[in-house]
């Protein structure tokens, strides 16, 4: 699938109808998660035939990319049940299989090493300190091949450190940067949209006994 | 929720050392076609926990996979399609996941399960 195919489909999706700011939800772009994905698999091979997972997965966008890019088993968290439903119906929209399981991350126990790619455009951390590193932290636990994630350019440093420090990465790496738009959704954004620089990482775990 | 699912889902309440497999309970199965992939299964037969499939199967109502199956079941295409069937399409769409250690039940609806704990079990 070209990367104009993925955009365009990701862009029909539905998104959050009433997001919910305490859970930061920000809807992922199509732009962004086409090219999230679309580098996942052209540049590493880590999306087709494997088994992904969408941590925080909103309305499922990331993984639904994941999806139409061949991966064989996508599973969607998300704590807010609401979205996880708007997801559902995205995934029908698309005639995609894709598995969804409510639960919060930070106290997520998985049996096993079956997931290969974490995919996640995590909360920032802005409303509550640290939520992305709670995330990653257990995205490397459970990703045995690669965890690929957005964070704020911002706070590159403090995200290579952590992730190689505390987290159980063995490599961190910035593939590029990108523009996020955040459209005016919240009753604190004064301006009508503004987009911020973030950073698509990948990070690889260490090795798993 | 497949079978695959269930096979990486553990009970997280605090306290509980052994929280896999979650116990299945039935309301309503749906099976749903996925395109026959050998090598996928192939690769997948080594990383999940084959017993706890099983029993999960039998529970849906599927009694077709063999008790016992080691690497060399997967030369045997009519082994792979029973594994297919049971790890892909089998869909608990209604019903629970009880923790072995505690009984705590997490309910599936829309073929979404709720791992979600309360306060006190965190």
């Amino acid at each position: 699938m070209k990367l104009k195919q993925l955009e365009g489909l990701l862009g029909s999706l539905e998104q959050f109808s009433n997001p919910k700011i305490e859970l930061e939800q920000y809807p992922t772009g199509s732009h962004i998660a086409s090219r999230m994905l679309y580098t996942a698999e052209n540049s590493f091979g880590d999306v087709k035939n494997k088994v992904v997972a969408d941590f925080g997965c909103g309305c499922g966008t990331l993984g639904l990319a994941a999806a139409l890019l061949g991966a064989d088993h996508v599973i969607g968290l998300d704590i807010d049940a609401q979205s996880l439903e708007i997801a559902c119906e995205n995934a029908d929209e698309l005639e995609l299989d894709m598995e969804f399981v409510q639960c919060d991350i930070k106290n997520l126990t998985w049996k096993g090493q079956i997931i290969d790619t974490v995919v996640m455009n995590p909360p920032f951390g802005t409303r509550r300190k640290g939520a992305d590193m709670d995330f990653l932290s257990v995205a490397l636990k459970v990703a045995s091949e690669a965890v690929y994630s957005l964070h704020k350019t911002t706070t590159r440093d403090h995200v290579r450190r952590a992730a190689l420090r505390d987290c159980n990465a063995s490599s961190a790496e910035v593939l590029c940067e990108l523009r996020y738009d955040v459209p005016q959704l919240y009753k604190f954004h004064k301006k009508k949209e503004v987009d911020i620089a973030v950073d698509l990482w990948r990070f690889v775990p260490k090795k798993k006994q | 929720m497949r079978l695959l699912t269930h096979n990486m889902l553990s009970s997280n309440i605090k306290g509980v050392t052994n929280g896999f497999p979650l116990r299945i309970e039935v309301e309503k199965v749906v099976e749903k076609q996925v395109d026959f992939n050998p090598n996928f299964l192939k690769n997948m037969f080594s990383k999940i926990d084959y017993k706890a499939l099983l029993e999960a199967s039998r529970i849906m109502g599927y009694a077709e996979l063999p008790d016992h199956a080691d690497p060399s079941s997967l030369e045997s295409d009519d082994f792979l399609r029973r594994f297919h069937h049971a790890l892909l399409q089998l869909h608990l769409e209604e019903g629970s996941l009880v923790c072995p250690e505690t009984g705590r039940k997490f309910p599936v609806n829309k073929g979404i399960p709720n791992m979600l704990l309360h306060e006190d079990e965190v």
